[in-house]
């Protein structure tokens, strides 16, 4: 019993982690319909925003907490910059976007090898999350992946609150429905772009301070977890948090119990059969927008 | 329009295959006529994108899924028969995790089965994956991305299973190649002869699709889905079989490759590379025949060429062509060569990515 309850632990936090990563890309994949391939070296930059506040702010625990807004900031500037120099041209051809910020992607994880290194650099993680809870003998929570699972939930909350009451989340929500009807009814478009962008390029800062107390940093680090968060976003569906969220943490569930049953390759493989599967189903993903297209 | 451009066909085909059987051997050394080997099979996979991709619409961004179980196929048949009938491949006694061969290796010891397989094994992937993707409209986007996903779960799987698989290391090592030994240069120039030849059999097959009523329909599903359905064709079985022929040509790519190079494994087959395939396509012009082969060749010597001295410098000028070719001139060089000479009106515009509904063609109306 207490291995599935742990195992069950392991998959959330695994979800967690999805969750983050992912939450970025459902808003400017899932919102704008923008595939944006360098959103995995913003985690990056995110990162390294904490391997650099580290040798300015020496105490773990203050770094990562200034490092929180700092990295939502670097991220989300680099964001505005790469749409307003190349996405906002690319609008009318998604897929050749893909492409672009494949090639932007390329340059910043090059950028971070000339700059850092290029092997791996360890950060280090506050005192307070290297400890665990110990709940029964054989359960055990870390707390560093009970930060992960409480930072992930509380930027889903967060963007929620923003999407649904803000001004700001009414205009973004009438431009992603309705992009025609949104500039008639008075919505700079372009602006929203701007700022949904901003948003959504910042979460993957945040994503990338959580990845910090996971593991090593390094340039490579986007390339490994952007496909699994596309998958998220994909299979939760377009236009809807919830979608991902969801499948988040029923994709990291799935993984964490085929792992213990086989391994970590196998896992991955079945993860992906699983979703393709899981397409066949809903090919619009989880949830849908409904529209009047073709689709 | 076939008869027109035949004869210019005909010419075409005759300057390629002078060009590489008599120019190409004579004028290079035994070391770069190697190179031009591998050169070659990149470009092979290129054909089978230009025709997926700039055709078809479909970004794949799995092809080396396919290169590789290629690739795999042929080593692990060159692998056998380097061993001898009844032994082990030499990497799998090593590790020493095994007692005997296991048991999805064993057919590849006849050759009957492995060469078929290089071309066959892709081609069911792809129709597999095709079918059950293209039957419940999942495009666009998702399919590019379902496609980059199987080629990360692949390497995972390979790296995973390094007892029988080489892991990381890959397959490599290969002493003989159909009995002949891969390390006389006049084998190595035999197996340049054969992929050129199988790169020209390629372009064949291609140029015959594209001009083909098939070739019309593929076009037309790229530009305005909804209306080929509702002129009663079904979208899903036209993109099936440009997907399927792509993964055939990508997985004999990787079947010449490993006899050319010597070498295959999960570097050469994941996210990375198999998204550099791509690049190629798009710069040579991904629409046209002989542009992502040309651009193909041209990225691959590029890359050799720079990424030895300055490994810096290429990933910067790797992510720039992305950025400028594509985002800045999408039909690639081969628009610039039809902006050159303006005579006739291009035959196959320079793919705009379809809205939807209203195709590129409804707007200029």
């Amino acid at each position: 019993m207490t291995v599935i309850v742990s195992q069950l632990f392991t998959g959330v936090s695994i979800g967690a982690v999805l969750l983050l990563i992912a939450l970025g890309l459902s808003l400017t994949f899932g919102q704008m319909g923008v595939i944006n391939m360098a959103h995995g070296e913003f985690i990056m930059a995110g990162a390294y925003t904490v391997y650099v506040l580290q040798k300015v702010i020496t105490d773990a625990g203050w770094s990562l907490f200034v490092a929180l807004p700092l990295a939502f900031a670097v991220a989300g500037l680099m964001g505005v910059l790469l749409e307003v120099l190349l996405i906002r041209r690319l609008y009318a051809r998604p897929l050749d976007t893909l492409l672009v910020t494949w090639g932007v992607s390329l340059i910043l994880q090059q950028l971070a090898r000339d700059i850092f290194g290029a092997p791996n650099v360890q950060t280090r993680a506050p005192d307070f999350l290297t400890g665990n809870i110990k709940i029964t003998d054989d359960l055990v929570l870390s707390n560093n992946r009970l930060f992960i699972l409480t930072l992930a939930l509380a930027a889903v909350v967060a963007l929620t609150v923003a999407l649904r009451y803000t001004s700001l989340g009414r205009r973004i929500r009438a431009v992603v429905q309705n992009r025609d009807l949104a500039a008639v009814s008075g919505i700079a478009t372009g602006r929203v772009d701007r700022l949904t962008f901003f948003i959504g390029s910042g979460l993957a800062g945040v994503a990338g301070v959580a990845l910090t107390l996971l593991g090593p940093i390094g340039p490579t680090m986007g390339t490994n977890v952007i496909v699994d968060a596309f998958l998220v976003v994909v299979a939760g569906g377009i236009g809807h948090l919830k979608g991902s969220v969801i499948v988040a943490f029923a994709l990291g569930t799935l993984q964490s119990l085929v792992e213990y049953s086989t391994t970590v390759s196998v896992a991955k493989v079945l993860v992906f059969v699983a979703i393709v599967a899981f397409l066949q189903w809903r090919p619009q993903g989880l949830f849908t927008l409904r529209t009047r297209s073709l689709a | 329009m076939t008869a027109r451009y035949s004869w210019r066909a005909g010419v075409g085909f005759a300057v390629g295959a002078v060009l590489l059987f008599a120019v190409a051997p004579v004028a290079l050394s035994d070391f770069r006529l190697s190179l031009l080997a591998k050169y070659l099979c990149l470009a092979m996979v290129a054909v089978g994108i230009g025709l997926a991709w700039g055709r078809g619409g479909l970004l794949t961004l799995g092809q080396g899924v396919f290169f590789g179980l290629g690739g795999y196929a042929m080593a692990m048949h060159m692998k056998l028969a380097d061993a001898g009938p009844g032994e082990m491949p030499d990497f799998m006694q090593l590790y020493g995790q095994l007692d005997a061969l296991p048991w999805w290796w064993r057919p590849f010891a006849s050759p009957w089965f492995a060469l078929p397989a290089t071309v066959l094994l892709p081609m069911l992937v792809a129709f597999l994956l095709g079918s059950l993707v293209f039957r419940r409209r999942v495009r666009g986007a998702y399919f590019a991305i379902l496609s980059q996903a199987l080629a990360a779960a692949m390497v995972i799987l390979l790296i995973g299973q390094q007892g029988t698989t080489g892991g990381t290391n890959g397959l490599t090592d290969f002493q003989g190649f159909f009995g002949y030994d891969l390390d006389d240069p006049v084998n190595q120039r035999m197996v340049y002869f054969i992929v050129a030849g199988v790169l020209l059999l390629l372009l064949a097959i291609a140029r015959q699709l594209m001009l083909s009523r098939y070739g019309e329909l593929l076009v037309a599903v790229r530009d305005s889905e909804e209306r080929v359905r509702f002129l009663g064709y079904n979208p899903a079985n036209v993109k099936l079989v440009a997907y399927v022929a792509a993964a055939g040509m990508a997985g004999l790519a990787g079947a010449l490759f490993v006899p050319a190079v010597g070498i295959i494994n999960p570097a050469l087959i994941g996210i990375v590379p198999s998204i550099e395939f791509v690049i190629g396509v798009a710069v040579g012009g991904r629409a046209t025949l002989l542009g992502p082969v040309l651009g193909a060749v041209a990225v691959a010597w590029a890359k050799t060429a720079l990424s030895e001295e300055f490994p810096a410098a290429w990933t910067y000028l790797q992510g720039l062509l992305f950025v400028l070719v594509v985002a800045f001139l999408p039909g690639g060089l081969a628009s610039l060569v039809r902006m050159v000479r303006r005579r006739r009106p291009p035959p196959d515009p320079a793919p705009v990515s379809p809205a939807p509904v209203v195709s590129p063609q409804e707007v200029r109306a």
